[in-house]
């Protein structure tokens, strides 16, 4: 058993625990990203998240935005958040939902005022938030208050054999001490979903599992698809690492939630989790930039990427660990590698020892070690949309 | 190539060219560089560390799959001991597959 029992992060107003303490310029659409990004060139210790959309949404895809941006800025990453959007009723919207945190928040608006004006006043309120968090000290914290959510990318073979496995032996050995646990790729399941059903903790929740990957065969993929989806799962690169069929790496995928824990509840897109410790599933696009962004969205505050042919996918908000057992990889592209367990194709080390190197690295990493992806100032924020704009 | 030794746990064991997850899998994953058509490959089988030799009757890339078996046209691709799709074209021992001769059975 793993001796990392406690880690260092930032206390929040409503009880959760931290590991970054950004303050963040969140905007509501589009357009107000410009004012986002020079609010955030003008205050030294934020940070902008600019995006795509958020503009002519309606019905569940405008649900899932705000969902999104509300959890966006209340992850207890974010210690503080400016949002700016251009009119005042959505603006506020999220400013009211962030707020229920507790945390320090303001919104603008640009109608009315221009983008000049606006990023004066942001940015005068963003300098008062960095001197309000800046001098936040971490504390230490039990490994229970921890959130760490998984997804893999760029998947080989290897990841089935080694980066995967270690992930689930993480989850194994973490899940039964308190932490929260994330995993999705609705799609990529495809090939694995009896088993996947099956490690849902009541026949209920697996079928609630079923519902949600069935409605993504039948309003998807039947209406979208022209011969098959074989040149996207897999993928090229998948194809490239020597995987054939989905079956093939949905089966990998799967190795990703261990052996002995079952999870407790499908979750919608960035919903966060309500049913206490435990680990759940996800309704996530199994692109890695969009599941990244909606678990961040949905609470969860470390993340672990296993990767074989290496996805250098990272997080604004969230540290993104990403662990690999393809020894070329660790040869070709080490920079993008937080935890090389390559040492499992070579049978020098067992995937419990993977296991124990990634529980060290997530510690470290809660810690305030900065991440391959970081160091390398990868910041993909990308929003899941359901459908086109009205 | 001839698997190499490093020391684990005290005993010598050898480092393999290819994983079997299952033993039932009748496929198995290439996890070294550079294997050529000819080599004799050193195979454990992760699921109780057995192992075997197979010889490789073509270059095979890191992380792709060589066949443990023949197999025929409409035989079950077997690896984690579960289905991978379907042989499209016949496929003997110790030979590459991939998306040349397996299928999904899926979309």
């Amino acid at each position: 058993m793993s001796t990392n029992t406690t880690f260092y992060g930032f206390k929040r107003e409503n009880g959760r625990v931290g590991v970054r303490n950004y303050v963040a310029i969140l905007p509501v659409d589009d357009i107000s990203n410009a004012a986002c990004e020079s609010i955030a060139a003008n205050i030294q210790g934020t940070i902008a998240l600019p995006h795509a959309y958020g503009r002519l949404q309606f019905g569940e895809d405008l649900e899932l935005h705000f969902r999104t941006m509300i959890g966006t800025g209340s992850n207890p990453n974010v210690a503080a958040c400016i949002v700016v959007g251009i009119e005042p009723g959505w603006t506020q919207k999220i400013v009211d939902g962030i707020a229920e945190t507790g945390k320090p928040v303001a919104g603008f608006s640009i109608e009315k005022n221009g983008d000049i004006a606006t990023v004066a006043m942001a940015s005068r309120q963003a300098k008062e938030f960095v001197h309000m968090t800046s001098g936040q000290q971490r504390e230490e914290h039990s490994i229970s208050d921890l959130w760490v959510a998984a997804k893999c990318g760029e998947s080989d073979t290897t990841t089935g054999l080694a980066s995967c496995p270690a992930v689930g032996n993480m989850y194994d050995k973490w899940i039964p001490e308190g932490i929260f646990g994330c995993f999705g790729e609705t799609t990529e399941i495809t090939g694995a979903e009896h088993l996947c059903a099956k490690r849902a903790i009541t026949p209920e929740i697996g079928d609630k599992f079923l519902r949600v990957w069935q409605a993504y065969q039948d309003e998807v993929v039947e209406p979208h698809k022209t011969s098959d989806l074989s040149d996207s799962q897999p993928t090229r690169g998948n194809i490239e690492g020597g995987l054939t069929t989905i079956e093939e790496k949905a089966l990998g995928n799967l190795e990703k939630i261990g052996k002995k824990i079952s999870y407790i509840d499908v979750l919608e897109p960035a919903e966060a989790p309500a049913k206490g410790p435990g680990l759940y599933f996800m309704d996530t696009s199994s692109a890695a930039a969009e599941c990244c962004t909606i678990q961040a969205a949905a609470g969860y505050v470390v993340h672990v990427f296993p990767t074989g042919q290496g996805n250098i996918i990272g997080n604004p908000i969230m540290p993104v660990v990403k662990i690999t057992g393809n020894p070329r990889t660790v040869r070709t592209m080490s920079e993008h590698v937080d935890v090389d367990v390559s040492g499992v194709v070579r049978r020098e080390m067992t995937i419990s020892e993977a296991g124990d190197a990634l529980i060290e690295m997530i510690v470290q990493t809660a810690n305030g070690r900065l991440t391959a992806a970081e160091a390398l100032g990868h910041k993909e924020f990308v929003m899941t949309k359901l459908y086109r704009s009205a | 190539m001839g698997g190499k030794t490093n020391e684990q746990g005290g005993a010598f064991v050898k480092i393999p060219q290819l994983l079997a997850h299952h033993n039932d899998d009748n496929v198995a994953v290439v996890v070294v560089e550079g294997v050529t058509a000819g080599d004799e490959l050193f195979c454990v089988v992760t699921e109780d560390n057995s192992d075997f030799t197979i010889k490789s009757k073509n270059d095979v890339p890191i992380g792709h799959k060589i066949a443990l078996t023949n197999l025929s046209e409409g035989d079950t691709a077997i690896k984690y001991g579960y289905d991978i799709g379907k042989i499209v074209k016949a496929v003997s021992k110790g030979e590459h597959v991939h998306t040349h001769n397996l299928k999904t059975k899926r979309w």
